[in-house]
């Protein structure tokens, strides 16, 4: 199949800017910009004209809630909704039921992705410890093999700092990347609002910032004593921030992420008890999301992802400490990062380098650019559609919006994958 | 939905009762001024009247309680409401039922009037939301949220001791971080314009920021009482020391018991309060718990007339009172 992509405006974020110009396509590869290939001659032509031709999104951290979970979600709706939002590669944590800790599981989400049709790019982050109960470690070596990308415990605890230290080291033993999501059970407790005068008005068990930052400092010491290649994901604390743009200043092989919700949202929208705001790790203060976008402007936070967590509708109609925690993220990811440059956080191709090349580079996707030779996961999105967000009109089989009635700009038209066009 | 939204009808009048957060103190007042009117009726010796005939109460108690359920019953009692009491813990949501379901099935039963407790803060605000337009939820104590009727008869108790509230010291002793019942005085004593509310507990039973409620904050019992006029004690939970907030029963005591000896440094005039159950020897000596300035047990009273008044303001809003 050949295709050619005519008198877009190409966002790249690789060189940070934007053009109008044409891309051509022949199989899954992209074989020229600019100018047709000799003897090109295109099957399909896509009018891109005032609309935006950027690489698919690559999502560091998504639950699609498939194995054990798929009254929720599956993989078939999900990578569906994924590739209508214009993410064409996706990263599953290791918290599947089972847990990501043999090739079988592995086997069964390729399987279930071949099925669904293979819309997307669909990566397996393995469990470092196995059954993630943070006691032996996990077959790492045939877990590669078998296609992990990244090693993380889903943010379960190690039973001790010398099990992490252990996984962390065999990790980097294997020339992995590990993925942490920095949290102290103990401090969590049985919180479930960032601890603050809105938690105790509420009465709310509240989580303080040390829950995130006390296990952070503990595993950045780990990182400097291993030397394991480390991704910090989803951090939300402004000393988050500054503790790792200490750590990259220290010359720490480390890199990190946040969630997008925390860039926009904090305690204070909870409001009286709106369980679409019951996020781990919580919501924030305003000084924290301001430090946030700080953090992501001056590249201590590297990458953003969208901690995508559908729900059914039964699993927050309860009363808010009792809800469960997460928000469907898959279809206000590309409006959110639009918004950012509304808000002049970041220009568009930055903002688009936050959601591709740069977690295509920390994770080792073969994605996150439109250049030659490379594969062609490309999106096309209509800048000018305005339209008002309403879980009930999502791609995602998840409803469970914190951003009901926001207005957005932007709408993906097109998206291809590996050449193909899957939506 | 905000908590005024929630609890007040287009009209400004109590719908549900959820929180004393979102109220005004015009509401507040004319819960007091009702439940003024209501203290003859159960002093007579047929103490009923009709404002509840034909009406079914619900009272579903996820937690356990002791006064708070048997006042509530007796206030329901007392206005002829038919009542079913339900003790959650042992029936359907043990099976599984959702909370939604249990709501539903009971809506089924033409329910009017739902009093409800139950560990999560925020449950009676999610009741509220989903029951039938013209049911109403009255909060029984929701988690370490709020307490509202338990504020209202400990302020009806103040007021009947002291009648001004502008030019009163307050103050609360022990673990506000769990108590509901603080969260609810505090909002209470702010809208009725309370000279000062004094906070007095140990840094770990002090959720971050309690001044942002609008309290002075006291480490020391004994600073904390010079000149109060209304000393408030709360229940320490004897859980509290396994969590390690507390060292022990005893250390607690001999910094913030309150003994006959600290109270003196309140004004003579001073009342005792405690929303029980105490733990005589813990947080209060047996004998200022017995004592002269101790009114704990008018307190349980004045519950029965507290909840009688916000129950006939939610009915009478609907213009369905059965009046003789």
């Amino acid at each position: 199949m050949t295709i050619q992509i005519k008198n877009g405006t190409l966002i790249d974020p690789v060189n940070l800017s934007e053009s109008t110009t044409d891309i051509f396509i022949e199989g899954k590869l992209i074989v020229s910009i600019g100018k047709a290939p000799p003897a090109f001659s295109a099957e399909q032509i896509i009018d891109a004209k005032s609309h935006w031709v950027i690489p698919g999104l690559v999502d560091g951290q998504a639950r699609l809630r498939e194995p054990g979970q798929t009254h929720k979600a599956n993989i078939a709706s999900e990578t569906s909704a994924a590739v209508k939002n214009g993410i064409t590669s996706l990263c599953i944590p290791p918290d599947t039921q089972p847990v990501i800790d043999n090739s079988a599981v592995i086997d069964l989400i390729d399987h279930r992705n071949a099925k669904a049709g293979n819309l997307c790019h669909l990566y397996t982050i393995g469990a470092l410890s196995r059954g993630l109960e943070g006691e032996h470690l996990s077959n790492m070596a045939s877990l590669k093999e078998n296609g992990c990308i990244a090693f993380s415990n889903a943010g379960h605890p190690f039973i001790n700092n010398l099990v992490q230290r252990r996984a962390m080291e065999y990790a980097a033993g294997q020339s992995m990347l590990v993925i942490i999501q920095p949290r102290d059970d103990d401090l969590y407790a049985n919180g479930c609002a960032h601890e603050s005068s809105i938690s105790t008005r509420l009465g709310l068990p509240a989580i303080p910032e040390a829950a995130e930052t006390a296990a952070l400092a503990k595993d950045i010491e780990l990182v400097a004593q291993t030397g394991a290649r480390t991704h910090f994901g989803q951090l939300s604390c402004a000393r988050s921030v500054d503790m790792i743009r200490q750590a990259k200043a220290n010359g720490l092989p480390i890199t990190a992420d946040c969630a997008m919700h925390q860039l926009f949202l904090t305690d204070h929208d909870i409001g009286e008890f709106d369980t679409n705001k019951l996020t781990i790790p919580p919501l924030r203060g305003q000084y924290d999301k301001q430090a946030l976008r700080e953090g992501v402007a001056d590249g201590t936070i590297d990458s953003i992802c969208s901690d995508h967590q559908p729900h059914e509708v039964d699993a927050k109609l309860r009363p808010f400490p009792s809800a469960e925690p997460g928000i469907s993220a898959f279809d206000t990811l590309l409006p959110l990062a639009i918004r950012l440059v509304e808000e002049k956080v970041l220009s568009m191709p930055e903002a688009v380098a936050k959601l591709s090349t740069k977690p295509a580079n920390i994770l080792g996707l073969p994605a996150g650019q439109i250049a030659i030779g490379e594969q062609a996961d490309i999106v096309i999105v209509d800048p000018d559609v305005h339209w008002i967000c309403s879980g009930k009109n999502f791609a995602s089989r998840g409803r469970n919006t914190a951003f009901e009635g926001w207005d957005f700009n932007g709408r993906v038209l097109q998206t291809l994958v590996a050449g193909q066009i899957v939506y | 939905m905000s908590a005024n939204n929630l609890q007040l009808d287009e009209n400004g009048k109590l719908q549900h009762f959820l929180s004393i957060g979102g109220l005004n103190q015009q509401i507040l007042n004319e819960i007091l001024d009702t439940a003024e009117s209501f203290t003859s009726v159960t002093d007579r010796v047929i103490k009923k009247v009709p404002i509840l005939r034909g009406k079914t109460v619900a009272n579903l108690f996820f937690e356990a309680s002791t006064r708070t359920r048997s006042t509530f019953e007796l206030a329901e009692q007392r206005l002829s409401a038919d009542i079913l009491s339900l003790n959650v813990d042992t029936s359907a949501t043990a099976k599984g039922e959702s909370l939604l379901d249990t709501i539903h099935n009971l809506e089924a039963m033409q329910i009017d009037m739902f009093v409800i407790r139950h560990k999560d803060s925020g449950s009676a605000h999610f009741f509220a939301q989903h029951v039938r337009p013209g049911v109403s939820v009255l909060n029984a104590g929701d988690g370490q949220h709020e307490h509202p009727t338990q504020a209202m008869l400990d302020m009806f108790t103040i007021r009947h001791h002291k009648q001004d509230f502008t030019q009163l010291r307050v103050a609360i002793v022990g673990d506000i971080m769990h108590s509901r019942v603080a969260r609810s005085q505090i909002h209470a004593l702010n809208l009725l314009n309370t000279a000062e509310i004094r906070v007095i507990a140990p840094k770990t039973l002090l959720p971050v920021d309690t001044e942002s409620l609008g309290v002075h904050l006291y480490d020391d019992l004994h600073q904390g009482l010079q000149d109060v006029d209304v000393v408030i004690m709360l229940r320490l939970q004897k859980e509290r020391m396994r969590g390690a907030l507390l060292p022990s029963e005893k250390e607690y005591f001999n910094q913030f018991g309150l003994t006959q000896d600290r109270l003196d440094r309140a004004k003579p005039d001073a009342i005792v309060m405690h929303p029980g159950p105490a733990n005589r020897g813990v947080e209060i000596e047996s004998s200022v718990m017995d004592g002269n300035q101790s009114v704990i047990l008018q307190q349980v009273g004045f519950g029965i007339s507290v909840r009688m008044a916000v129950m006939s303001m939610i009915v009478g809003r609907s213009g369905l009172q059965a009046g003789e």
